[in-house]
């Protein structure tokens, strides 16, 4: 009998192509998701050295970042973005890289599209030149964010140079109370583990309320991963991933769906398995999350007064708490819920998914957006738009206020046209607080979508619950 | 890549924690498709203020411009995988970065690119930091081979690194084609999984 395995250590040795003396090991990586921000200049470096992509058929392009999201006809006006979206298509047709280009309706945030086309896969490495990566753990596959050089890498060899992670399981007991997601979820979690808790781990979901989320909220809570500093986040396949891949473009079919599905149930960790570190966390004692400073690790419970710097166990700590609240205009000691803001962004890879639209349309129906409040909800993909379009969610949107869009990453970046004025302060549904993220000066607080309707429709931080 | 054995210069000292690759390079700097040119980008918000004028951000300042060593806090190059954020450093000229921990993806890229990142405790960096507080007067050693950095009054430290980067920066040797070596080894597993899993 072999030792009992985790789900990351079965993904890592099923991958292995060689093993180095210094245990240096190069892995095989079954798919790779390319956008126009990181790979431009992998794609030169092929073109420099005379190299091809090695398997065009396990990669896929879309341009993400920079599209606008709003008056697409009309093609993309900042000319720098529109040549970084040229440069994709011409990049993919010399290397014969499929491309879901700007006018495909399956165009959307790479991390949405792979999921919804049955490209991710459970058991399979899957990477992206983006951090977000960590996004397609939810099916059980070992994905992760890499630099344009790997990009490269993947690009001409269809594998990695990696040393394996440690692995760190945590376990959300119990069940959510109502009006709690996935999002506060995952934001409680990297307030405790902090923004470094995970650096060097795969973090392993598990527990009843992990296994009682949507594919939806599967994919935001390993999203959010890399916020907790680990390149990766997994959970084990089940059912609810079987039944979300069947039937998708690009998931398997007829003999091989039989053939995939009985190695997909042989992946979850093995009674007994180990892991580096453990963590517990009651799911009951989760309360709606926000932000109030500039790492998603600046995160209390929407009930909860704004931290001050004596709260901080050490020096630097204090100074980064000071810096946070000055930034973000905000005096320790006042109650988050009382704080106003200017602006909603809901979409981007962490929450821009069908699901996630629905939770804002059951606070917004029947409601209006404050008035001096900007309320934009863009889809995560051309799919998800006509989704939910064909449930009237857009409708509702529209009537109550808020701006309804085309696909894209949009203001989770900035990249394109939507973007925070300098003092401006948003309740969003992305994944960073960081410091200018949303635009020079812009004040982002992280929330759940729920939690960002009500924001919108009271004008002030607010705790969706009391809305229901 | 550029080899990476010995350095010795001035440490500039950026003692933030969580400086993140946002922080490093700004989104509007990642429209470019080339690698180079990106120092501009470079802490561009700590740099400049709203109208684009310079705020005296400390590799700005004199005693600093010739810096090639950052020593930094906390979880350095954290969110973003852009490796935009190591180029810039390298087109401003840093080809070695101190703190006591750094992101993965970042540390990761770095090396990409011929920069030696180098974790050290805390106390340690506390220490180096203090020195880099003195300006051009304080110049830090940083030997690869020895694993070792000499601070300006003489003190030595010694700091870890993995066998294979350490050989791979100090030769600059390409990734792609130590990889490509491999061929062989990629051909039959793929044979191989074409059998076992003919989906994937």
């Amino acid at each position: 009998m072999s030792a009992p395995r985790t789900l990351f250590d079965k993904i890592w040795d099923s991958h292995l192509v060689d093993r180095q003396d210094d245990g240096t090991c190069l892995i095989y990586i079954d798919r790779h998701l390319v956008h126009e921000v990181t790979s431009p200049q992998a794609f030169e470096g092929l073109r420099m050295t005379g190299r091809t992509v090695r398997r065009p058929e396990a990669t896929l392009a879309v341009p993400d970042h920079n599209v606008p999201t709003s008056g697409r006809a009309q093609g993309i006006e900042d000319e720098e973005s529109r040549i970084q979206v040229e440069q994709l298509s011409k990049n993919c047709d010399e290397f014969g890289v499929p491309l879901f280009g700007m006018d495909d309706v399956r165009q959307g945030v790479v991390h949405i599209i792979g999921p919804e086309q049955g490209f991710t896969l459970p058991g399979m490495t899957i990477v992206c030149g983006d951090s977000h990566t960590a996004t397609h753990g939810a099916f059980g596959s070992l994905a992760f964010g890499i630099g344009t050089s790997e990009v490269e890498h993947v690009l001409a060899t269809q594998t990695l140079i990696q040393k394996p992670a440690k692995n760190m399981r945590i376990t959300v007991e119990g069940k959510l109370p109502v009006g709690v997601t996935a999002k506060d979820m995952v934001l409680a979690i990297i307030g405790k583990i902090g923004t470094a808790g995970g650096t060097g781990y795969v973090i392993e979901y598990a527990g009843e309320a992990i296994r009682d989320l949507s594919m939806e909220g599967r994919m935001t809570v390993c999203n959010m991963s890399i916020e907790g500093g680990a390149r990766a986040g997994l959970i084990a396949p089940d059912e609810k991933t079987f039944e979300y891949i069947m039937g998708r473009p690009m998931a398997p079919k007829g003999g091989a769906w039989e053939q995939a599905l009985a190695y997909w149930k042989t992946l979850p960790s093995d009674e007994g398995a180990t892991y580096d570190k453990e963590l517990v966390l009651k799911a009951a004692d989760i309360e709606p999350q926000v932000t109030w400073g500039t790492s998603p690790e600046d995160v209390i419970p929407v009930s909860a007064a704004i931290p001050g710097p004596d709260a901080a166990p050490d020096d630097n700590k204090r100074s980064a708490i000071a810096r946070s609240l000055d930034y973000m205009g905000l005096t320790a000691g006042t109650p988050i819920s009382e704080v106003a803001i200017d602006t909603v962004f809901i979409g981007s890879c962490t929450n821009g998914r069908i699901e996630d639209l629905r939770e804002v349309a059951a606070v917004a129906k029947g409601r209006k957006v404050a008035e001096n409040v900007r309320a934009m909800i863009v889809p995560g993909s051309g799919l998800v738009k006509n989704q939910a379009e064909e449930e009237g969610l857009d409708q509702i949107f529209i009537e109550a206020g808020f701006d309804w869009r085309e696909p894209g990453c949009s203001m989770c970046l900035a990249m394109n046209a939507d973007k925070l004025a300098p003092g401006e302060r948003c309740a969003s549904t992305s994944n960073r607080n960081f410091e200018g993220r949303q635009g020079r000066g812009g004040r982002t607080h992280l929330v759940s979508p729920g939690m960002a309707a009500a924001a919108a429709v009271t004008g002030h931080l607010t705790d969706v619950r009391e809305l229901s | 890549m550029d080899k990476f054995d010995k350095l010795t210069g001035t440490a500039a000292p950026l003692p933030l924690v969580n400086i993140d690759t946002d922080m490093i390079i700004p989104k509007q700097f990642l429209k470019t498709i080339k690698r180079t040119g990106l120092r501009e980008g470079l802490f561009y918000e700590l740099r400049t203020d709203e109208d684009g004028n310079a705020k005296d951000f400390v590799l700005d300042q004199p005693a600093y411009k010739d810096a090639q060593i950052l020593v930094a806090g906390d979880n350095f190059g954290c969110g973003s995988s852009r490796e935009h954020a190591p180029w810039a450093l390298l087109d401003a000229g840093i080809r070695c970065i101190i703190a006591p921990s750094f992101a993965d993806i970042f540390y990761n890229n770095c090396f990409k690119n011929g920069i030696l990142p180098i974790a050290l405790p805390q106390e340690q960096v506390d220490l180096l930091m203090d020195d880099a507080g003195r300006g051009a007067n304080a110049v830090v050693s940083v030997d690869l081979e020895a694993q070792e950095i000499k601070g300006p009054d003489g003190g030595t430290i010694s700091f870890e690194i993995d066998a294979f980067r350490k050989h791979c920066l100090m030769n600059g040797l390409d990734d792609i084609g130590l990889t490509m070596a491999k061929g062989e080894k990629i051909d039959s597993f793929e044979e191989r999984r074409k059998l076992s899993q003919p989906w994937a």
